[in-house]
């Protein structure tokens, strides 16, 4: 029983099999070894890539806002989604630092010499292509990370002298980072960029082949076949960086912050590590000497980087020799190394992204809690994933000024599409008094106070709802909203203790003898946010 | 001999990695295309109207409003459910579609049964298929009484009780 005949009869129809042969016997100097596994590695590393992205756009909408809510599912819905994304997020880094040992080596042995310069060419173009990945892809999250780190970029390409606006223009970031500039960067990502990578690695392979892996000076032992040694070591080192990747994306989650927040002014934005370098390049130059930092240096290293063949166009020459190629590649390294180490050093560390801000008083505390309640039903209908605040948003700004009444408001909450046609709103499914409360905050929304939808923390927002369900507001006053049969309700902290409060609730006439209020037996979950919601109201005025 | 056992080394670290490799994205890949998603909270339930409206043999269509997860967003529709009360604090009630091809069907008075204007399948008040092409009874919604209010929960395929 043997395969041999099928083999045979494919192999006369398609060729396939001679094809694999001699691929794997490619004839490779006798000096080649471990030094020379990174290609290999660069080209698993792309199609791991290639995998790892196409499962992740099998669940992925591509759209701001939209893309958030579809990143989140696939982290924390799907199984081994969230291990998919870690391969995919850290194997980008992986690839990058793959790429750049391969370049090392080729540069510090020569091996870029004639005849080889377009080879050389061809992975300069492919670095580039790997780095215009990391930017691209960086964006699709739309995470916060995601949307400032791509604000930065769309701004120093349009600071360029000439080209700037034209460049701006094309990322789609001509009125800043929006719907546009996603769809460029999401097209590029997943269509341009792979099909030029695959081209140029075709490219790339066929030149090593017709060139030869570049030999020791002078080598005269008998050369040897690729398969099996060399694809031994390659699969090795391809393994160990497989097995590495593989255990960072188990163990540490790919990190995905809040959803993008235009108007989120503390946010600290910072590229990823591999563009750090650049990013602390640019502080080093002020003012009007800024385009040198953020643009003339990294085009002229480009430049170059490809020109590395025809500056250095001695023979080839032993490792021992190539004492410059070796001082470059040491010097660049520790400048890279200071340069990072100086970007991390002096970036504050960005307030937790999923912290609730419990003592810092925010504008919350002014909101009726009413309002309050209303950024509850905003926040339980996901309103953020298309009304995310700021002028890029899929569905209109309500900070920008609202100019409908809280009347069209609720008839547009329950049938979008009769009062604005066409619209892509969803219906809201919510009770009367709950579209009231959150027609109540939009209209009392502006660029001011919008921070609190994100800002205000979920136990004051709790607390308001359940203060808005029990209808507190019919006898007492929060910052000036509700009746005054009862005590207002500002600086409740200052007066009663928490166990009173508690008490007061299952049992007011105890309390407080001849009061008018009724117990209330409230769910120990509700109860615990009204309390901790109402001992942090503002003292009053 | 030796370079016989060189190259079987060879040969066996070469698959034996590759295997490795393969399996450890293959098996990810299939439990995160072909397994169902972490199961969110259904949808509580949900009233749909009175059960003073209800009258022993009277099926009533009730609308009502669900949200249902898709995939990443969770959408709010409304459907319907024909609802027969069949005891004091009993009730059935029955998808709005019919088994066959998912036509909306309705209460025929005049025949006592549920009639598909599609292939006219019919069914009987216990969603049993009567006649037509319907491979099987009416599909059911989860459904109890509460406080005299008819409640509905997640829908059951094949109508058995």
């Amino acid at each position: 029983m043997t395969l041999k005949p099928a083999l045979d009869w494919i192999d006369q129809r398609t060729g396939l099999k001679t094809a694999v042969d001699e691929f794997l016997n490619e004839e490779i100097p006798a000096s080649s070894g471990w030094r020379h596994v990174f290609g290999s590695m660069a080209a698993f590393s792309f199609m791991l890539q290639a995998f790892t992205g196409v499962l992740l756009a099998l669940n992925y909408a591509p759209t701001p806002g939209e893309a958030y809510n579809s990143v989140r599912y696939i982290m924390t819905e799907l199984t081994g989604g969230s291990l998919i994304r870690g391969l995919h997020h850290y194997g980008a880094s992986m690839m990058i630092i793959i790429v750049v040992l391969h370049m090392i080596q080729v540069f510090v042995w020569g091996a870029y010499k004639k005849p080889r310069e377009a080879t050389w060419i061809a992975g300069c173009t492919l670095l580039l292509i790997t780095l215009a990945f990391g930017l691209t892809g960086y964006l699709l999250p739309w995470d916060n990370r995601a949307y400032w780190g791509t604000v930065v970029t769309t701004q120093i390409a349009g600071s360029a002298p000439v080209a700037g606006a034209y460049v701006q223009r094309l990322m789609g970031a001509e009125s800043g980072v929006g719907v546009v500039t996603f769809a460029r960067f999401f097209a590029a990502h997943v269509l341009v960029l792979p099909l030029l990578t695959m081209l140029l690695i075709g490219a790339h392979i066929y030149l090593v082949r017709k060139h030869g892996v570049a030999p020791e000076p002078g080598e005269t032992a008998p050369r040897k076949k690729f398969f099996p040694e060399q694809v031994m070591k390659d699969t090795v080192a391809i393994f160990a960086a497989f097995a590495i990747l593989f255990t960072l994306a188990v163990v540490a989650k790919a990190p995905l912050e809040r959803i993008a927040d235009p108007t989120d002014a503390k946010y600290i934005p910072r590229p990823e590590w591999y563009f750090l370098f650049l990013f602390q390049t640019l502080k080093l130059f002020e003012g009007p000497l800024e385009i040198v930092g953020s643009l003339v240096l990294p085009n002229l290293a480009i430049v170059a980087l490809f020109l590395v063949p025809f500056i250095d166009r001695s023979a080839m020459a032993k490792l021992r020799q190539r004492t410059l190629a070796i001082g470059i590649v040491v010097l660049g390294a520790i400048g890279w190394a200071g340069l990072t180490t100086a970007a991390v050093m002096t970036t504050p560390k960005n307030l937790d992204q999923t912290a609730d801000l419990d003592t810092a008083p925010g504008s919350w505390q002014q909101l009726a809690p009413e309002e309050l309640a209303g950024i509850g039903y905003y926040r339980l209908e996901n309103c953020a994933s298309c009304h995310t605040p700021g002028p890029n948003a899929v569905g209109p700004d309500l900070a920008a000024g609202v100019r409908k009444d809280a009347a069209w408001m609720i008839d547009h909450f329950k049938r979008p599409a009769q009062i604005v046609p066409g619209t892509a709103m969803p219906a809201i499914a919510l009770k009367d008094s709950q579209l009231n409360a959150l027609a109540a905050f939009i209209l009392k929304l502006n660029p001011k106070n919008q921070e609190a939808l994100t800002s205000a923390p979920q136990f004051a927002v709790d607390g308001a709802l359940v203060y808005q369900q029990n209808r507190c507001g019919a006898c007492h006053q929060v910052n000036g909203a509700g009746m005054k049969m009862g005590p207002g309700l500002n600086g409740l902290a200052t007066r009663r203790s928490r166990a009173w409060i508690e008490e007061h609730f299952a049992n007011p006439q105890k309390m407080s003898p001849g009061t008018v209020m009724p117990p209330y037996k409230l769910a120990p979950k509700d109860g615990e946010a009204l309390i901790k919601y109402l001992m942090n109201l503002p003292n009053p005025e | 001999m030796a370079d016989d056992n060189r190259r079987n080394f060879f040969l066996t670290v070469i698959y034996g990695l590759w295997g490795l490799i393969a399996s450890a994205l293959a098996i990810p890949a299939a439990g995160y295309l072909l397994l169902p998603g972490k199961t969110r909270k259904p949808a509580a339930w949900t009233p749909v109207g009175e059960l003073a409206e209800l009258q022993p043999g009277a099926p009533t269509e009730m609308m009502f409003r669900r949200n249902r997860a898709d995939g990443w967003k969770v959408t709010s529709e409304k459907t319907s459910a024909w609802v027969v009360k069949t005891g004091d604090n009993d009730v059935v009630a029955f998808a709005p579609g019919c088994t066959h091809l998912g036509c909306a069907y309705h209460w025929d008075e005049q025949g006592r049964h549920f009639l598909c204007p599609c292939h006219t399948s019919t069914f009987g008040l216990d969603g049993k298929v009567l006649s037509g092409p319907a491979p099987r009874p009416l599909d059911r919604f989860e459904a109890k009484v509460q406080n005299g209010k008819v409640l509905i929960g997640p829908i059951r395929k094949g109508g058995a009780a």
